[in-house]
């Protein structure tokens, strides 16, 4: 794939994070004739969410490929294209959705590599539109990073900005291994400055987004932003929280989290998947197991979904997932020992 | 090809080089050799796990890549260890495999039921039924989108004909016009549950007239009927017209794994098929049709028994693959 000269990665402009993430798709398909997409409806009508929008008029019907209602048969060609010399990037309409493609996603993708001794690499990506906030209930709104994380052979992805939607993306297609990218539905609309040309982000590190010495906030996808607008909260009643946009479930960058807890001693974990064998479980253990410890001053602390699928009534539905609020309230109790 | 050298003359005897079918006669015995070699290591604990033996099937592994060129790609089964060497696969390098050692295709982590031989067009053999199909078709999608001109055989048992991923699979091979072949090898049990018992249609060729493709049911024991059918898909395939459902009709003398008692059919039944041995016919054919002597068979005979003996030999000489490394291979790239 050429990479654009850095003259073009020194323009910035304002996107939105699903302009962001066509545009990664747009520069993937320009640059690498082995780029396909594939998904339901994302011709001609553009995706459910308007992410692939007229890519097609742009680049045919070839290489933005409409696929029956076939989610198991549709994630298989795409693993037996990645498998054999295409880049296929598939998008599930919904991430709920590709519980209909899991075999193919985990016994088949996963797994291909490592049972055949390293013989293949699986270069594929699969997009996720996943979470709750649009009153789409239980089976169009689930979180399920947490269920691909736990296998060995995927990387798992959740960008919470226009920028690192892009980057991540792109650096997904240069990956030779299977990337599962959570895009949380929430935030397509949302705006960021972007990089106009190619560029790429790791898809395995952690970033800080607000400095803190009080409580470390590790927050994924849609709750990222909402941490940092109650890190803003607690600064005014001066607690001072770090913010860290966890970005990649697997693997999960344990440097970075590890340090900002032995910095400040406390740890919340933020994520909008169901509280119980979620992320911040995992998170909350391995620092459990960490050199940070030692450090702690104060339990951790999970706000995860509420054990229920997502229900419609949009007061139910705020209620099953991490607010602001919950999150204010929870780091002021732990800075003042109240727990 | 050229047309039959004469009427009534076989298929295969009339469109293939004395050569050819002489390889083809040996790839037979190999895998009837390979498959009794590998029991016999079972049975002696020298192979630990499970496997699926397909004696009885040789003529369909056979005669179905016969037709393919060496670049055209493969999709097998569980029980896929016949496709594996009728697309010419090195069967010490199976037999380490089955031992579980380093040298094996899958350096020892996939063992029977996940040898490929990326190199010789096999993608690979799939612990899930069906699970090969669609990404036999993706593969096709491949060939079609770069242009490179192969074929994609996808092999499959009759059980997978009632998975979703089945139907899901040859609907996208033909709505998109891949140059895919599926080949059925009907040995009428999906495990203990015959096809009369859990298919509606009578064939599972009659499947392919819902994706409007060419569907055909052959006798999956005559070798050269086989490679009539299975060429005229890949003709089809190779030439733009898309996929076609080609069913070989077959059995399995053995059971369906080794845990199987063999409680659902009879001794009778298998009696029956054990007459009509798909090596003993075509080596017949052979020595009928003036391609070689008697003498010339039974001596590929012993020549393959002698193979299978090195091969074990390499196999158990073979080193382990080292518990430290049993990571290794997760990801191309160390991720952390």
């Amino acid at each position: 794939m050429n990479v654009h000269n850095a003259a073009q990665e020194e323009e910035i402009v304002e996107m939105s994070y699903a302009e962001a993430i066509r545009d990664a798709l747009d520069i993937a398909l320009t640059t690498d004739e082995r780029v396909v997409l594939m998904g339901e409806d994302i011709g001609v009508y553009g995706g459910a969410f308007q992410v692939t929008g007229d890519l097609v008029h742009k680049h045919g019907a070839d290489r933005v490929l409409d696929t029956p209602i076939s989610e198991l048969g549709g994630a298989g060609v795409a693993v037996g294209a990645a498998a054999t010399g295409l880049r296929p990037v598939f998008e599930f309409q919904f991430s709920d959705f590709a519980m209909l493609a899991m075999e193919q996603i985990c016994n088949q993708a996963a797994k291909m590599r490592y049972m055949l001794g390293g013989a293949v690499s699986v270069p594929l990506v699969m997009r996720f539109p996943a979470g709750s906030g649009t009153g789409a209930a239980a089976q169009h709104s689930q979180s399920l990073e947490a269920w691909l994380g736990h296998v060995p052979g995927l990387k798992v992805v959740q960008p919470s900005t226009p920028r690192d939607a892009k980057g991540m993306l792109l650096r997904a297609l240069e990956d030779p291994d299977p990337v599962m990218v959570f895009e949380h539905k929430l935030l397509y609309k949302t705006k960021g400055m972007v990089p106009t040309g190619h560029y790429t982000t790791s898809l395995d590190k952690a970033e800080i987004r607000r400095q803190g010495t009080d409580v470390t906030i590790v927050a994924s996808s849609v709750m990222v932003q909402r941490s940092l607008e109650a890190a803003e909260f607690l600064a005014g009643d001066g607690i001072s929280a770090e913010v860290i946009d966890l970005r990649s479930v697997r693997p999960i960058d344990r440097h970075t989290i590890v340090e900002s807890v032995k910095k400040t001693t406390r740890l919340i974990c933020v994520y909008e998947g169901v509280k119980t064998l979620g992320v911040g479980a995992e998170i909350s253990a391995m620092v459990a197991e960490s050199e940070a410890f030692d450090f702690l001053d104060a339990p951790i602390i999970r706000l995860g979904g509420a054990e229920a699928p997502m229900p419609y009534n949009p007061d139910l539905e705020k209620a099953a997932v991490p607010q602001v609020d919950n999150i204010v309230s929870s780091a002021s109790q732990l800075c003042r020992g109240q727990l | 090809m050229s047309k039959s050298k004469k009427a009534n003359t076989p298929f295969a005897i009339a469109n293939y080089e004395r050569q050819q079918l002489v390889e083809a006669l040996r790839r037979m015995y190999l895998i009837r050799k390979f498959e009794e070699g590998a029991e016999d290591s079972y049975m002696r604990g020298l192979i630990h796990g499970t496997m699926h033996l397909s004696i009885g099937q040789e003529a369909s592994a056979v005669g179905s890549c016969m037709p393919l060129a060496p670049d055209d790609q493969i999709t097998s089964t569980h029980r896929g260890h016949g496709h594996c060497i009728a697309k010419d696969a090195d069967i010490a390098m199976m037999f380490a495999e089955f031992f579980g050692k380093e040298t094996g295709y899958c350096k020892g982590r996939g063992g029977s039921m996940h040898i490929a031989d990326v190199e010789k067009g096999n993608l690979g053999a799939n612990g899930i039924v069906g699970g090969g199909i669609p990404i036999a078709v993706g593969a096709a999608l491949t060939a079609k989108t770069l242009k490179t001109g192969k074929v994609v055989l996808c092999f499959f048992g009759d059980g997978a004909n009632n998975e979703g991923a089945f139907h899901e699979a040859l609907n996208m091979a033909s709505i998109w016009k891949l140059p895919v072949v599926f080949v059925c090898e009907n040995n009428k049990y999906g495990m203990s549950t015959s096809t009369e018992r859990s298919t509606a249609v009578a064939n599972i060729a009659d499947r392919a007239a819902a994706y409007s493709m060419p569907g055909k049911t052959v006798d999956g024991n005559d070798f050269s009927a086989v490679c009539e059918a299975v060429n005229e898909a890949v003709e089809h395939a190779r030439s733009g017209h898309g996929p076609s459902l080609v069913e070989n009709v077959t059995y399995r003398w053995r059971g369906h794994s080794k845990s199987d008692r063999n409680r659902y059919r009879t001794k009778e039944e298998i009696g029956e098929w054990m007459e009509r041995d798909p090596i003993k016919s075509f080596a017949a054919e052979l020595e009928d049709h003036g391609i070689m002597t008697a003498d010339e068979i039974q001596a590929l005979e012993a020549d393959v028994n002698r193979q299978i003996e090195t091969a074990i030999e390499f196999a158990k000489a073979s080193p382990d693959p080292s518990p430290s490394d049993v990571t290794r291979d997760v990801y191309t790239e160390a991720a952390q």
